[in-house]
């Protein structure tokens, strides 16, 4: 098990970068009260590489909502880059995600509309970057996922590899604390879905900290920890190396 | 604000019927106001050629006179008199000028041209009361008055059925029995909203036929008195004969100042009152008439504004009902603008911007719409339009209001949606 952390815990020092402390979270079905994340606690330290495996119903899903700040836990503490942010309101829980949330989704969500580049744009224009800065460091983040010579094609005209990798340069956009991959190779064919793999761990290798959710065993090995839900607890919590 | 354009183009035909709405809204609402104004400025100028300054009084044929024409014979005497004209000119302080006026329908002759004219008997300071100018020569003296003399004054119109190449000034035209020399020539009389549409209707039916007027001839108005009488003979069919007389069919108050016009008013009213016992005369105020007008067209305007508001307010629901079903088609993209730090505020932002680049693109096309139909309006309907301004300043602001208004409540709805369950949606 992670160490319980302090009540006042001293990030810095530690290098925890997110802290559940006794998070819990219903859902009220008519006089039914649902527990779905019972007491979850749980330390990130900078650079982890973690994978949450678990049954379907298991509460996999409800933790990624709650550490992406697009949930809020019903009570218990969370806290993100030393900032709690259980109690924050709409407007602050969606500058915490530009900021120091990147998302990667099964099924990609690129905005079809747009090509490569202004998808990668998107987290930088809503933190207020100016055009002349996001497109450079679109530029710089397609490069570095292997798609710098197709930035203006559209999202539909790409394999399903390759939109994943735009979606995680998307993710990198805003320098994120943590990178959120909710079933990263769900949707992909097993070759891609190893390139993706390959791509996720060489973010590991430069530092930044990762979490996945998977239900496939052969995903989570490439991380360096994992833990397993199951009904609403962390059942198992183990290191790969 | 890209987006929204690009999101705008991806959807043309949508987004051209959906602005469509609101072109047609402003155009209707440019349109309807430019005819509005353009009719209530020629109504306006044709009052005002009246003179706003003026008070006129005219002989009208009482009611009971009309009953009494079954007898055989019979005399009628009514009208204004010139013992009126002098009550005026003594109980009226006020007034500059006060211009009695007989007519007779009369008919010209120069040489072997004949035209029907009608004679006006007037006074030197007609010109005061009227738009008329003169042209050439001169108008009538107070010389020719006093000694009655056989002179006249003729207008464009005769000018132009009598002398067609020959210098008129000089030359005798003669008038029943009698010869006049002209001495000046004179504007035609610009027709006002009455006589414009006797005039239309004389040209539909009769225009080559000699009942048409050619124009007018002013003579001094002793002369006219002296020559002509005052008697006037009708033969009215089965019923017999009828004779009138008239001694004078128009007087003209013109006053020095605006505020004069109604006091002066009621004065000649309650002198009128009690001198005539039939109810012979009326009294014309074109300041009343031109008040009155305004008041009508304000009214006309407003109708007219409503029901291209309405128009406009259907486009306005039109957008709402578009915008709405695009927000649910992108509920994902939403969900993924939110997951990707989008705050609420973001994304009402970029609907309603792409609401309100609707409706002001729909907005300048609906002006440019506007301002052609009038033209239109004006070269196929033979129908004056103005357009000012501010209906295009207003219906601008409308639109963009329209904008607003409708656009808020969609991007409201999409800017509530939850995340999650929005990035759930397919």
């Amino acid at each position: 098990m992670a160490q319980p952390p302090d009540k006042h815990p001293d990030f810095t020092a530690d290098g925890a970068i997110l802290v559940f402390d006794k998070l819990c979270k219903n859902y009220q079905l008519g006089a039914f009260e649902l527990k779905v994340l019972q007491e979850i606690d749980l330390v990130i330290r900078k650079g982890d590489y973690l994978a949450v495996m678990g049954p379907s119903g298991s509460g996999k899903s409800t933790l990624l909502n709650i550490i992406g700040c697009l949930d809020r836990p019903t009570s218990g503490k969370y806290f993100l880059g030393g900032q709690d942010v259980s109690l924050l309101e709409d407007n602050d829980l969606s500058a915490i995600r530009g900021r120091h949330v990147g998302f990667v989704f099964q099924s990609f969500n690129l905005i079809s509309q747009l090509n490569i580049i202004e998808n990668i744009e998107i987290p930088m224009f809503y933190q207020g970057f100016s055009e002349h800065q996001s497109s450079a460091r679109a530029q710089e983040l397609a490069e570095l996922v292997g798609l710098g010579d197709r930035t203006r094609h559209r999202p539909s005209e790409l394999s399903g590899g390759q939109q994943q990798r735009v979606a995680i340069a998307r993710a990198l956009a805003n320098d994120p604390l943590i990178v959120l991959a909710d079933e990263p190779t769900g949707n992909l064919d097993s070759q891609s879905g190893k390139e993706i793999l390959a791509l996720l761990d060489n973010l590991c290798e430069r530092g930044k900290t990762l979490i996945v959710i998977t239900h496939d065993e052969n995903i989570a090995h490439h991380a360096q920890r994992q833990i397993r839900l199951l009904d609403g607890r962390i059942e198992k919590e183990w290191y790969n190396r | 604000m890209k987006l929204g354009i690009k999101s705008l183009w991806l959807h043309r035909l949508r987004s051209t019927l959906t602005a469509l709405g609101i072109i047609f809204g402003v155009s209707s609402v440019i349109a309807m106001l430019a005819i509005g104004e353009g009719a209530s400025r020629t109504a306006m100028e044709q009052i005002a050629r009246l003179g706003s300054l003026n008070i006129i009084v005219k002989t009208v044929q009482p009611p009971e006179d009309q009953q009494a024409t079954g007898q055989q014979q019979s005399l009628q005497e009514y009208g204004l008199t010139y013992k009126d004209a002098e009550r005026f000119r003594n109980s009226i302080p006020d007034a500059e000028v006060i211009v009695p006026i007989r007519r007779v329908a009369q008919q010209a002759w120069y040489r072997n041209r004949k035209v029907p004219i009608e004679v006006i008997g007037t006074v030197p300071w007609h010109l005061e009361t009227s738009p008329i100018r003169l042209i050439l020569g001169r108008f009538l003296t107070s010389a020719d008055l006093d000694y009655k003399q056989d002179i006249c004054v003729i207008d464009g119109g005769i000018v132009e059925r009598l002398f067609a190449l020959d210098d008129p000034i000089g030359q005798y035209v003669k008038i029943a029995s009698d010869y006049y020399t002209v001495v000046g020539i004179v504007s035609s009389q610009p027709s006002t909203a009455a006589s414009n549409q006797q005039e239309k209707q004389e040209t539909d039916s009769s225009k080559a036929k000699a009942g048409a007027n050619a124009g007018n001839i002013y003579i001094p108005l002793t002369t006219v008195k002296n020559r002509f009488g005052e008697m006037s003979m009708q033969i009215s069919g089965s019923t017999g004969r009828k004779i009138e007389k008239v001694e004078l069919q128009e007087i003209i108050v013109k006053v020095t100042n605006v505020d004069l016009v109604l006091p002066t008013r009621d004065i000649l009213a309650t002198l009128l009152e009690r001198f005539h016992k039939k109810n012979d005369y009326q009294i014309i105020v074109p300041l009343e008439l031109l008040q009155q007008a305004k008041r009508t067209q304000r009214i006309f305007s407003i109708v007219l504004g409503s029901i291209a508001a309405i128009s406009l307010l259907v486009g306005g629901i039109g957008i709402m009902n578009i915008m709405l079903a695009t927000v649910s088609e992108r509920t994902r993209e939403i969900g993924i603008r939110r997951a990707l730090g989008a705050r609420k505020k973001d994304i009402i932002f970029q609907f309603l911007s792409e609401t309100l680049l609707l409706t002001f693109a729909g907005g300048a096309l609906g002006i440019v719409l506007g301002c052609t139909i009038p033209f239109f309006v004006t070269h196929f309907g033979k129908m004056p339009t103005v357009i000012t301004g501010t209906s295009l300043l207003l219906s601008f602001g409308i639109s963009g209001a329209v904008g607003i208004i409708f656009g808020l409540y969609p991007a409201y709805r999409a800017a509530n949606m939850d995340p999650i369950e929005s990035l759930r949606h397919e």
